[in-house]
């Protein structure tokens, strides 16, 4: 067969002009770095914030969904009426009104991944505003690479948000993950930091192996790599039932590990531990979105048929993980180690949400249940952003800040910045009217909804639980004589965005619902 | 049916031929003396038998790893260059498919001019 008479169909690129342009800029930026001498690499930094505007940007002019969403946040829904058809004529946007598939189907542009794809860029920048005077502090960090392998990363996390194959997911995370690897070794001479490192590339690669050898075997099964093909192969009944189950744990323990949920939580609290705190930060904050995309991807889009089996498994894991993450963090004395103890059991709070949208056949709990997680992963991104965060404005050269007795009289010392510790706190434990209190709270009606009672009192229980160590943190800045009055040494634009961001723990807990309806919104449109 | 596969028994016969011809030739013509190093398996700068835990030149695997990305590199390349000549006069994908190469030649420089400019290329 001769090329001609191949049915050759150019792929449509507008709905991935964001990922080009992400991966040309990261390209150009690790070029201009090399031929950069001065030691601050303020060229690097602001092209790679630059960068991320204007991927954000891309992506909001590629969407028209997202832009009407974005228009009507900032100037109001009347606004949004009024604006979004005229801008979305002017620059012929064709793409993000409807579920948008390219690259024969490997690649999907829908409203749920613009949207998480927006909250990615907001999480990047502010991590890496965050990071810039500690990695300035320490001159093996103080290197283009933290900035370039974080552009990476985030491309790896794009593709996975909008990833409509399991390879192109595949693709996605080891992109992702080989950045983190380098990420967490970035300082070499740190003991900690390459011990974290070497764990999390052993134990990420098995994952990765795990996810794979998922795939083959629903590959086997089915037929068909391609998520929504997979999908419609299992709902005419087309699919050996055993060789799929075998396929699905390992999809789910591959997935578990990634997100890092107990019994695959192991290399959380070293890693984390071990890394430098920016780079924690990072690991911390952006990744949980992609993971919550790949979940729905691969299990909702593509193996909802079978949702009475991973729900089963979902549960096991939540369970296990609020269980394990809550009470293993009360006894750590490292804020970082102890934070991680807490991603493991938000992320288990957060896979409740998954394991309610189908009940008995029945999907009419579907949207409420998935938007509450997405709702969940979304505030807990920002939050986590704001407490690792806090260990970085009080860190300075050769002082890392990251000891809970570090946080000692911390009122003291600044009580601005103790409240807004506390409000992110506050937040983490659940407390009525900050955020965290409303993703838990939304989480938990979804799954009552779907008549899982006990269910929710197990949440609630450990959620009780993990209140006491947030809440120390609190006693501690509060009522503690601190260990030293050194003031904070942090830049002007650190501090205002810091406060903003307790701002936005504190005020998206008083107006929760905006945020809640584009995450239902967007999964409406894209389901 | 059968005789289809006489230009394969041919190459299989010239194959053995060029192993064998120039371990035979060495035989006969080389000059013959041997020692220790000479003698050993491998000549890579390792001992054959001896712990595996052992350090090596971090450098070795900085040379490894560029060098599989090139190998791949050519891997991708050859294939598309046997039919460059169809790509061409194929209308549908004239540009794009001479495009798509020069866009995957150019991830692969700027790696290629980032390993050069950090010195990965310079062995001292």
């Amino acid at each position: 067969m001769t090329l001609a008479e191949m049915q050759f169909v150019l792929p449509n690129l507008s709905p991935a002009s964001a990922e080009i342009f992400l991966l040309t800029m990261a390209c150009v930026i690790m070029m201009v770095d090399l031929f950069v001498k001065e030691k601050t690499r303020a060229l690097t930094f602001a092209l790679t914030q630059i960068t991320l505007v204007g991927t954000a940007a891309v992506t909001v002019l590629t969407s028209a969904g997202l832009l009407s969403i974005v228009i009507a946040v900032l100037l109001g829904p009347d606004a949004s009426a009024d604006l979004t058809p005229r801008i979305v004529e002017v620059f012929g946007i064709r793409t993000g009104e409807e579920i948008t598939y390219t690259f024969s189907s490997m690649y999907v542009a829908d409203l749920m991944g613009s949207v998480l794809k927006l909250t990615l860029y907001f999480t990047v920048f502010v991590v890496m505003l965050y990071s810039r005077s500690y990695v300035l502090d320490r001159p093996q960090m103080a290197k283009a690479e933290f900035y370039t392998l974080s552009l990476f990363a985030t491309l790896g996390m794009m593709v996975m948000i909008s990833a409509n194959h399991f390879l192109t997911i595949y693709i996605g995370l080891e992109l992702l993950s080989l950045s983190l690897y380098a990420m967490v070794a970035l300082n070499r001479d740190s003991v900690t930091a390459t011990e974290a490192a070497m764990k999390y590339f052993v134990l990420g690669a098995l994952a990765s192996g795990l996810l794979l050898y998922g795939m083959s075997m629903i590959y086997g099964a089915t037929g068909t790599l391609e998520i929504t093909g997979v999908a419609e192969r299992l709902y005419m009944g087309q699919a050996n039932k055993t060789i799929l189950i075998f396929g699905l744990v390992f999809l789910v323990s591959g997935i578990a590990f990634k997100l890092g949920v107990v019994p695959f939580h192991m290399w959380i609290p070293d890693v984390y531990h071990g890394a430098p705190t920016a780079v924690t930060l990072f690991i911390a904050s952006a990744p949980k979105l992609a993971a919550f995309a790949i979940v729905i991807r691969m299990l909702v889009n593509g193996l909802i048929v079978m949702a009475q089996d991973w729900q089963m498994m979902l549960i096991i894991l939540s369970v296990l993980s609020m269980a394990i993450g809550n009470l293993a963090a009360i006894a750590q004395t490292n804020l970082k180690r102890m934070l991680a103890y807490s991603a493991i059991s938000h992320m288990g709070f957060m896979l409740l949400g998954l394991v309610t949208g189908v009940v008995g056949g029945d999907a009419r709990f579907a949207l409420n249940a998935y938007s509450s997680s997405m709702f969940y992963v979304i505030t807990y991104a920002l939050t986590s952003v704001g407490t690792f965060g806090m260990i970085l404005l009080l860190a300075r050269a050769g002082f890392e800040s990251d000891e809970l007795d570090d946080f000692k009289g911390l009122n003291k010392r600044s009580p601005w910045f103790a409240a807004v510790m506390m409000m992110m706190m506050f937040s983490m434990a659940g407390v009525p009217f900050f955020v965290g209190f409303f993703a838990k709270f939304s989480v938990l009606q979804a799954v009552v909804a779907a008549g899982y009672l006990w269910l929710a009192l197990a949440a609630v229980f450990f959620s009780l639980i993990g209140a006491f160590y947030y809440l120390r943190i609190v006693k501690l800045m509060y009522f503690d004589p601190p260990k030293d009055m050194t003031p904070i040494q942090a830049p002007f634009d650190m501090k205002l965005l810091m406060s903003a961001n307790g701002l936005a723990v504190a005020l998206l807990g008083i107006f929760p619902q905006a945020l809640m309806s584009i995450c239902a919104y967007s999964l409406l449109r894209s389901l | 049916m059968l005789e289809n596969y006489f230009p394969v028994f041919v190459f299989i016969l010239i194959g053995i031929a060029f192993g064998i011809a120039p371990i035979v030739i060495g035989l006969l013509v080389a000059p013959h003396r041997p020692d220790s190093e000479k003698l050993s398996p491998y000549e890579c700068g390792f001992e054959a038998f001896e712990d595996a835990r052992m350090k090596f030149d971090v450098r070795y695997y900085l040379i490894a790893i560029i060098f599989i990305l090139f190998d791949l590199e050519v891997a991708f390349l050859l294939p598309w260059a046997t039919i460059f000549k169809e790509i061409v006069q194929t209308e549908s994908v004239k540009w794009f498919g001479f495009a798509e190469m020069l866009v995957f030649i150019a991830i692969l420089v700027v790696g290629y001019v980032y390993a050069w400019a950090k010195g990965a290329l310079d062995w001292e």
